[in-house]
């Protein structure tokens, strides 16, 4: 165990890293705060600091006058549907890639690995053209499908894959068993930690991506969340308890998912950024 | 030759290596991840180059004109109000996104039971969308009745101001990410092995300063460079959070250029000039970040 010494000035570089932590979320309460206040309460000087009594007409009133819960659904299926198509499309990528001698196996990987030089904003107007000539402008699948580009989800699973036992594999190819059986009925389950924490952060990834939304969604009522709470604002002017009513609303899963799987989530993100 | 003769184990050879396989089971594997690769990934970027030069609208229909995009950007005021506007924001954010982030982590390693909770508090905003940060961020600076000018006592319209919509956005940008530097800092401190700073203690290196100079700072290089790294990459394509914040105002003294090559495309229209754009984006993206990796490879392995 390591000695931890207990001085007056650790004691104030503890103090002062908790103030700037507190400092640091006070926006994010200030937001649930105003939420959860009527509009008069927000304009008083000084501040009202705690919401007497805490009201939720703000959200009633956000649920009943815009297409959030639509946008809540849009987004749902269309953050699940990247997750689990990524998930598989990479798992069986990186297993054939790391278990499989074929020719070419490497110029393949490097291949993948080059895609992490183009940068994502850059290629929007082609993949508009792109989608639009699919007639994929303002559906589902025009939101998802240039978002199951992870090349880096390859490279994590293929990390993993490398470290198996070989024996595992073998033993299992003796008894006749089929690589798509090894992979989803060995690999898969040995390697669920790496694959829940990928699973969070893409979820996440998917949920807060805001741009590729934006470009391919053109009509309200298919807009992703992130996408739809910036129309709240000219939806009925500026009504500050109404737009963070839907920001509270729109950071609630990914907010809800961080508090459960907070070791998973930065897991992940560690992960995705090249760092194990 | 598509088949490789099977080795026993007694080989010794890396067996994964040289077993059986069929060529379906590796097509069937692999197609569909190199599907999406090539034509979400790959076509998209070969496109950008082939349709800066033509004048294609938004729906890909014109025809090839040679450089001239590429003559009309060079004198386009607007593009390079644009690129100075992003590289001021990149000034602003790179090195204090990531200076901040290695403070904070610092302090953090150095607390006790409440770490997790700090980490968490500091790595919340990190997990939030951008429309949702922000909205609040417009709410908290607001001219008249945002608590940061009450507690403060200015009276700045912050996003709409000349001088400081900028260094607000950036402000913004820095609150909102540095939870992931300080992620990355913390997993790059916590790897340094404690005998370290043990070792320099006995040999009578004086306090917190002189270790962090001769053991922190060279050891965390290497994450260092890497924060340093995908910040500037992901910086040069800022476009929400000016977009939101600001909408590239007042007078435009705030577009970047992911924002102009989106008001070009979708607003006006100009689907090859704006892909014009895009390529010249993506070519300073490449320089500057294969220029980066080497000065800073170079720095960190004297």
């Amino acid at each position: 165990m390591r000695r931890r010494r207990f001085s007056a000035s650790s004691a104030v570089v503890t103090a002062i890293t908790v103030a700037i932590a507190v400092v640091w979320v006070f926006p994010v309460y200030w937001a649930l705060n105003t939420s959860l206040s009527v509009d008069t309460q927000t304009v008083k000087i000084p501040p009202v600091w705690v919401p007497s009594p805490p009201i939720l007409d703000s959200f009633k009133y956000v649920i009943a006058n815009t297409a959030i819960i639509r946008w809540y659904f849009n987004s749902v299926v269309t953050s699940l549907a990247i997750d689990v198509l990524v998930l598989f499309l990479t798992m069986m990528c990186a297993y054939a890639l790391s278990q499989i001698a074929f020719r070419g196996r490497r110029a393949l990987f490097v291949f993948f690995l080059a895609g992490f030089m183009i940068p994502g904003a850059t290629n929007v107007v082609p993949l508009f053209m792109f989608l639009n000539r699919l007639n994929m402008v303002d559906t589902y699948l025009g939101v998802i499908l240039p978002q199951l580009v992870y090349p880096i989800a390859v490279v994590v699973y293929k990390q993993f894959f490398d470290q198996m036992p070989q024996e595992l594999g073998d033993a299992a190819r003796m008894d006749g068993a089929s690589d798509f059986r090894i992979l989803f009925t060995i690999f898969l389950p040995l390697n669920l930690g790496i694959t829940w924490a990928l699973a969070i952060v893409l979820f996440l990834f998917a949920w807060n991506n805001f741009f590729w939304p934006f470009i391919i969604i053109a009509s309200t009522p298919m807009m992703t969340i992130p996408v739809g709470i910036t129309q709240v604002q000219s939806w009925y002017g500026i009504a500050y308890p109404r737009i963070m009513a839907s920001a509270v609303l729109a950071a609630l899963p990914t907010a809800i998912l961080y508090l459960i799987f907070q070791r998973r989530v930065t897991q992940g993100v560690a992960i995705t950024a090249g760092i194990k | 030759m598509t088949q490789v003769p099977e080795q026993t184990k007694a080989d010794r050879r890396p067996s994964r290596a040289g077993r059986r396989f069929s060529w379906r089971t590796v097509v069937v594997l692999i197609a569909p991840f190199t599907v999406v690769y090539l034509a979400f990934l790959v076509y998209p970027t070969v496109r950008v180059l082939m349709l800066s030069f033509t004048n294609s609208d938004i729906a890909g229909r014109g025809s090839f004109v040679g450089i001239a995009n590429y003559a009309h950007l060079l004198k386009d005021a607007l593009f390079w109000a644009s690129l100075w506007h992003t590289v001021y924001f990149i000034l602003l954010c790179v090195v204090p996104n990531t200076a901040v982030g290695l403070i904070f982590a610092l302090m953090i390693v150095r607390l006790g039971r409440l770490r997790s909770p700090v980490m968490a508090m500091l790595f919340l905003p990190y997990i939030l969308p951008v429309s949702v940060v922000t909205q609040i961020w417009l709410w908290v600076l607001d001219t008249n009745y945002g608590i940061f000018n009450y507690l403060t006592g200015t009276k700045l319209n912050w996003f709409q101001d000349p001088h400081w919509a900028m260094p607000a956005v950036a402000f913004v940008t820095i609150w909102w990410t540095v939870g992931f530097n300080i992620l990355l800092f913390v997993a790059g401190l916590q790897s340094i092995p404690q005998e370290y700073y043990e070792a320099a203690a006995l040999d009578g290196a004086s306090g917190g300063l002189q270790a962090f100079r001769y053991i922190t700072w060279p050891l965390v290089w290497p994450v260092t460079s890497l924060v340093l790294v995908l910040q500037l990459i992901a910086q040069w394509q800022i476009f929400n959070q000016v977009y939101l914040l600001t909408n590239g105002g007042p007078y435009n003294s705030t577009i970047v250029t992911i924002q102009y090559m989106y008001i070009q495309a979708f607003q006006l229209h100009h689907g090859g000039y704006a892909t014009t754009i895009s390529m010249a984006l993506f070519v300073l993206i490449l320089v500057s970040s294969l220029a980066q990796i080497r000065l800073l490879r170079f720095r960190g392995n004297p």
